[in-house]
């Protein structure tokens, strides 16, 4: 019997000895506000305090807390209550499964020091990973936390104002994520993947593992009642939910056993018979002549390749007075978002039931479904808070097995992937060689634009078609470009599935593009800044495929940064072997679906009780959506945030918001709820002929409407319920206007783009190779900012994201599977942020708003590197820039 | 045999170790990564034993084995311990601080041991005991390879010892690695140099993550002997260096950029104590 003082209540239970302490708190003693990341002590996600000290749970074993006091996020503490009120204050959690962490790290920092430093609380939350808020605002908070504030009374008007997230309160008191919520007696679901690249199995006798006790079921790929295959592309359906023999890539599952709850769920045994098979690591070994072919309608391994030729590019660069050539190269990237997939499932009558981490809820269950045999009206998701996704929890990961498990033996199971398995099997940002030339004229004018791609797009679909589309779309940058010839192929081999990550291929693109800018600049004698400038997209021109362009921000961004440029070129001297360097480049990002049909529907009901019901489908994965679609809301309808109340995402309850990826759901489904909003303020007017100018306010079941003199009274309670239940319901639907890219990729891809410029300080260490941001400065164009806090946050958490691409994340199967040799941004790896806030209102966007989510991590990298070089010469051609890639080009740079 | 003990003697202690093998777990900051739900097998938790606890000056200097590198931080310590203090606050981070231990750093032998560099330069030795009786042998001795030690199943280590000679002069500190928290070491240097007058009477360098053990430095100490204090960094030289270790290309770093960085690390950890 373990006994300790858990928040200062007595507590004991019967736990193994050397039981982790994070499991005895989560599963013996059901606190599951404190959270596991990695169970190896890389992540901090599970810090507690013993006896006022800052541990990882998962390394403390359960007898040395007997005792002990332990203190975790439940706990009620006056240090506690300001840290939580600090965090939203500022906008300190995002998706939330850090926080619990950092809130604990940052306690045992306040007891020693009540108003540290911003060094003090770097170094206190340094053992703490964060994935989505590029740690900034976090240490802000900390810092600001001895300072007891009263709540921020609600603002006039929603739009624009900096109001505390929604969903926060919940995201600081230990958020419920995917392994969070356990049905009663749940089985416990285990896969069984393939150590190998591509190896062909035999499964031996499984009835005798499946009568061990414990052991409550097995499955494999012969027991998918459905299609057992995917793809979040339906027409590219390919990827098995449990695989067959062979296996196509490291860590693709091939059984799934469902263990009693409470059993020590040992796969050690499981009768499988391996025959490694020779693997096709790279798109150069799978393009080789008689290279095996990993699908038999994809010669070549050649799933797709994107195309964009607009005028005669080889042509232009031959008349041209400059041109550059070069090459670059990126690594798998891997999402590292903090909480590992997670879920449960049971069946409620005839519908199974998945409440799991998810982007896309409607997709995974028409996928589910799919590979289940189920009619979708069948299948109900129930996103759980999810602990950052940044494009990976777009596919489905455990749905379909998790499904299986609960359809087949109708009992509730949960699954929560470890963090080798979470890196092994679920997708990546795709490596990319690339290389061509870009060209300009005598007066710095671009001329033309030749580049080729190859994108390693892994053992499926998933979204390489996606990145291979998106690419050659975005590949000129912001810049008025007259003819460009882009091509990009996904070639697949026996690797990681590469699929969609913020910025889907286009931040490996900028890579090539805006160091060779760079490049170009200086041989035309030019300023990098005033070179973009000159050549920035301006309205009327026409981008890459064709499009006309209008409220286009580039030139507003680089402007912001011109006198933050000028001063950094001024400061940036060094005459010792510490080289300061500045760097600047460019983004634009198409928001929503490539030239396809994007839909999003809001619907809102006003209650007889007075209470606007938002059912809101868009997922909050911690980038603010169910703060941002009802501001926008409450600033069409004309009633205050706080009569709202947040329905969802659930598909049994909210209409079809879409997936959240391509920076689409501010525009998309924030355009759905403005269209929602002022239908059901249309309503409430017509109900009393006021004008469009009336005013509203509530008071419980009584709308008033203040209509210039008159003044106009609805009782709620009069009014009739329709089929929703609801007094009014409006319910809209927004779908960008596109053209679809022909041949020559010529079209008009996205509604919106949003445009952004980042400029980067850096001093390197000229001996060592070693880089240190001084400081990033980041204008972007979000048309309009509905909640300046959160836009801030999602630039500061896409930069942590590319100083990770630029300077350290390096994903090697089988060898970086963990998260002390993939290596991340810590609190002490992101410098001070200055965020430029630019507004060009797009047409298209709610209110003028424009997507922002990717924007803000494809120019952080190539920046950095365009600072490195200016600092001291090294150009990097591949990533990661490690020190000794850094010191290598430095030296190559010296001998040129 | 009962699966897991945390005797608060050592006698008992030894008596569990003698019955047969049995995982030493102290912070379980190595022990617990790559292990289920719970340990699997007979486990010993020493940290409840007094002998191992504490640092304690006397004879030497002595540091109880299941000494935290939070504890080590934070005691008030001679100048020469200033680079081993500089490393218990860049093991891990803070969490990884409070619970790991310095025998736990000794025991666990990888290549990047934060401890070493700095406990080779105080020519530490190390306290073994089991019921057969107690033996020292020194840091060097000990350590023997990656994940491999002088530890006989039976032992435990009970003290890491520096002797009064080696508590002179001024220690320091330096880790490089690829990010600022929670990092494992590209390379990593530790010196202590005792100065008499401006000249160096006594140096100790030592590089790790650059040979399959923390490695002295005989060649570059030998080098810098009665130099003066101010004019040590371009004494040391890269071939000097180079002749003590022999690093490996891993994800982190390649071999060839492992003895440059030591060359110039241990430029700047002996310019720093000029």
């Amino acid at each position: 019997m373990i006994s300790f003082t858990l928040n200062g209540q007595a507590v004991s239970c019967d736990a193994a000895p050397t039981l982790r302490l994070s499991e005895v708190l989560r599963e013996h003693l059901g606190q599951r506000g404190t959270k596991v990341g990695c169970d190896a002590g890389d992540c901090g996600a599970c810090t507690v305090l013993v006896n006022s000290r800052a541990v990882c749970a998962c390394m403390v074993p359960a007898a040395q807390a007997m005792g002990a006091s332990v203190e975790t996020v439940e706990a009620q503490t006056p240090t506690l209550t300001r840290l939580r009120a600090a965090f939203l204050r500022h906008g300190a959690a995002q998706c939330g499964i850090c926080t619990p962490g950092m809130l604990m790290a940052a306690t045992e920092l306040l007891a020693r020091t009540p108003c540290p430093t911003e060094k003090q609380a770097e170094t206190a939350l340094g053992g703490v990973l964060c994935r989505c808020t590029g740690y900034r605002k976090i240490l802000t908070a900390v810092c600001d936390a001895w300072r007891d504030t009263p709540p921020a009374p609600q603002p006039d008007q929603p739009l624009g104002a900096r109001v505390e997230r929604l969903d926060g309160a919940g995201k600081v008191a230990g958020d419920l994520f995917g392994a969070d919520v356990v049905p009663d007696g749940a089985l416990l679901v285990k896969a069984v993947r393939s150590p190998h690249p591509h190896a062909a199995f035999t499964i031996g006798d499984l009835a005798t593992f499946q009568n061990r006790p414990g052991v409550a079921a097995v499955f494999t790929a012969q027991d998918i009642p459905g299609r057992n295959a995917f793809s979040v592309i339906p027409p590219f359906a390919d990827q098995p939910a449990i695989a067959a023999s062979p296996t196509l890539f490291r860590g693709e599952c091939v059984a799934i056993v469902a263990f009693e709850p409470g059993v020590d769920p040992d796969l050690t045994d499981f009768p499988i018979i391996w025959t490694p098979l020779p693997a096709l690591l790279t798109p150069a070994d799978a393009e080789a002549t008689g290279a095996e072919q990993l699908h038999p309608t994809r010669p070549g391994n050649l799933l797709i390749e994107g195309r964009v030729r607009k005028g005669d590019a080889t042509a232009a660069l031959a008349s041209s007075a400059h041109v550059v050539e070069g090459s670059f190269q990126t690594t798998y990237v891997e999402h590292a978002y903090i909480e590992p997939e997670a879920g449960a499932a049971w069946m409620d009558g005839d519908t199974l039931c998945i409440r799991a981490c998810t982007q896309a809820p409607v997709m995974d269950r028409d996928e589910t479904a799919l590979i289940l045999g189920l009619p979708q009206s069948r299948v109900r998701i129930l996103p759980s808070a999810t602990g950052g996704g940044f494009g990976s929890k777009l596919d489905v990961s455990l749905q379909p097995l998790i499904g299986l498990v609960a359809l087949k033996t109708g009992r509730p199971c949960r699954m929560v992937y470890s963090r080798g398995e979470s890196m092994a099997s679920t997708t990546k940002r795709h490596p990319a060689e690339m290389s061509g030339r870009i060209g300009c004229d005598a007066g710095g004018r671009i001329t033309a634009v030749e580049f080729t791609g190859r994108f390693n797009t892994g053992a499926y679909s998933s979204w390489g078609p996606t990145v291979a589309n998106r690419v050659p779309v975005h590949a000129s940058g912001p810049y008025y470009t007259p003819a460009i010839t882009a091509r990009a192929r996904a070639i697949h081999t026996h690797g990681p599935v590469s699929g969609a990550f913020r910025g889907f291929g286009v931040p490996q693109a900028a890579l090539w593009q805006e160091t060779l800018y760079d490049r170009l600049a200086e041989t035309v004698g030019m300023d990098r800044l005033e070179f973009r400038l000159l050549n920035a997209l301006r309205d009327g021109q026409t981008s890459a495929t064709g499009q006309v362009m209008e409220s286009t921000g580039i030139a507003e961004c680089l402007t912001a940064l011109r006198p933050h440029w000028q001063r950094a070129l001024a400061d940036a001297t060094g005459d010792t072997h510490l080289k300061r360097g500045v760097g600047v480049a460019s983004c634009w990002y198409g928001c929503g679906n490539t030239g396809l049909p994007n839909p999003s529907t809001i619907r809102i009901g006003f209650g007889a009780d007075g209470r606007v019901m938002l059912h809101q489908g868009a997922t909050d994965i911690g980038q603010g959506s169910n703060t941002v679609i009802p501001q926008i809301a409450a600033q069409a309808l004309g009633l205050p945030l706080s009569a709202f109340t947040l329905i969802g995402p659930d598909t049994h309850l909210t209409p079809d918001a879409g997936k959240t990826s391509a920076s689409r759901q501010t525009f998309v489904s924030g355009r759905a709820a403005l269209a929602a909003g002022s239908s059901l303020r249309a309503m409430i007017l017509r109900l009393v002929n006021a004008g469009d100018e009336a005013k509203l306010s509530l008071n419980g079941h009584l709308v008033t409407v203040f209509d210039g003199q008159a003044r106009h009274q609805i009782n709620l309670r009069d009014l009739p319920l329709d089929a929703h239940g609801y007094v009014l319901t409006a319910e809209e639907t927004y779908d960008p206007q596109t053209k679809p890219l022909d041949a020559n990729g010529q079209g008009s891809p996205y509604a919106l783009y949003g445009y952004g410029a980042q400029m980067v300080e850096v001093e390197v260490d000229t001996r060592l190779g070693t880089v240190r941001l001084l400081k990033i400065t980041a204008a972007h164009d979000v048309g309009r900012a509905i909640n300046p806090t959160l836009a801030e946050g999602q630039i500061e958490g896409g930069i942590a994201q590319g100083i990770g691409m630029a300077l350290m994340e390096d994903y090697i199967p089988g060898r970086t599977e963990n998260l002390h040799d993939y290596l991340i941004p810590t609190s002490g790896d992101v410098p001070p942020i200055e965020s430029l806030l630019i507004e060009v209102p797009d047409p298209d966007g709610p209110y003028g708003a424009k997507g922002l989510g990717e924007h803000v991590l494809i120019p952080t990298a190539p920046a950095i590197l365009n600072a490195i070089r200016h600092a001291c010469g090294a150009e990097i051609r591949q990533l990661p820039a490690l020190p000794h890639r850094v010191l290598a080009a430095i030296k190559e740079a010296r001998d040129v | 045999m009962t699966a897991y003990a945390r005797p608060n003697d050592l006698q008992t202690a030894l008596g569990l170790m003698a019955e047969g093998t049995r995982r030493v777990l102290a912070g379980g900051t190595d022990v617990y990564p790559g292990a289920g739900a719970a340990l699997a097998g007979p486990v010993l938790d020493i940290t409840a034993l007094p002998d191992l606890q504490g640092i304690t000056l006397g004879d030497g200097l002595r540091i109880g084995a299941a000494t935290t590198w939070a504890t080590i931080a934070e005691a008030d310590l001679p100048p020469a311990l200033a680079g081993l203090q500089q490393a218990a606050l860049q093991v891990g981070a803070r969490q990884v601080q409070n619970a790991g231990t310095l025998g736990g750093n000794l025991c666990n032998a990888s290549p990047a041991a934060d401890g070493v560099p700095p406990l080779l330069t105080l020519d530490a030795t190390v306290e073994l005991v089991s019921l057969r009786g107690t033996r020292r042998m020194a840091l060097s001795d000990f350590i023997q390879g990656p994940r491999k030690t002088a530890r006989a199943a039976d032992e435990v280590m009970l003290a890491i010892h520096i002797p009064d000679s080696a508590l002179q002069g001024r220690g320091a500190f330096l880790k490089l690695g690829a990010r600022a928290y929670l990092v494992i070491s590209i390379a990593m240097v530790a010196a202590r140099v005792v100065v008499d007058r401006g000249l160096v009477t006594n140096i100790a360098l030592s590089v790790g993550a650059c040979s399959p053990t923390a490695r002295r430095l005989p060649l570059v100490e030998r080098a810098l002997m009665g130099a003066p204090a101010a004019d040590l960094s371009h004494r040391i030289t890269p071939a000097d260096v180079a002749t003590s270790l022999s690093p490996i290309a891993d994800v982190r770093a390649t071999a060839e950029y492992r003895v440059e960085a030591a060359v110039e690390l241990l430029r700047r950890v002996v310019g720093g104590l000029a």
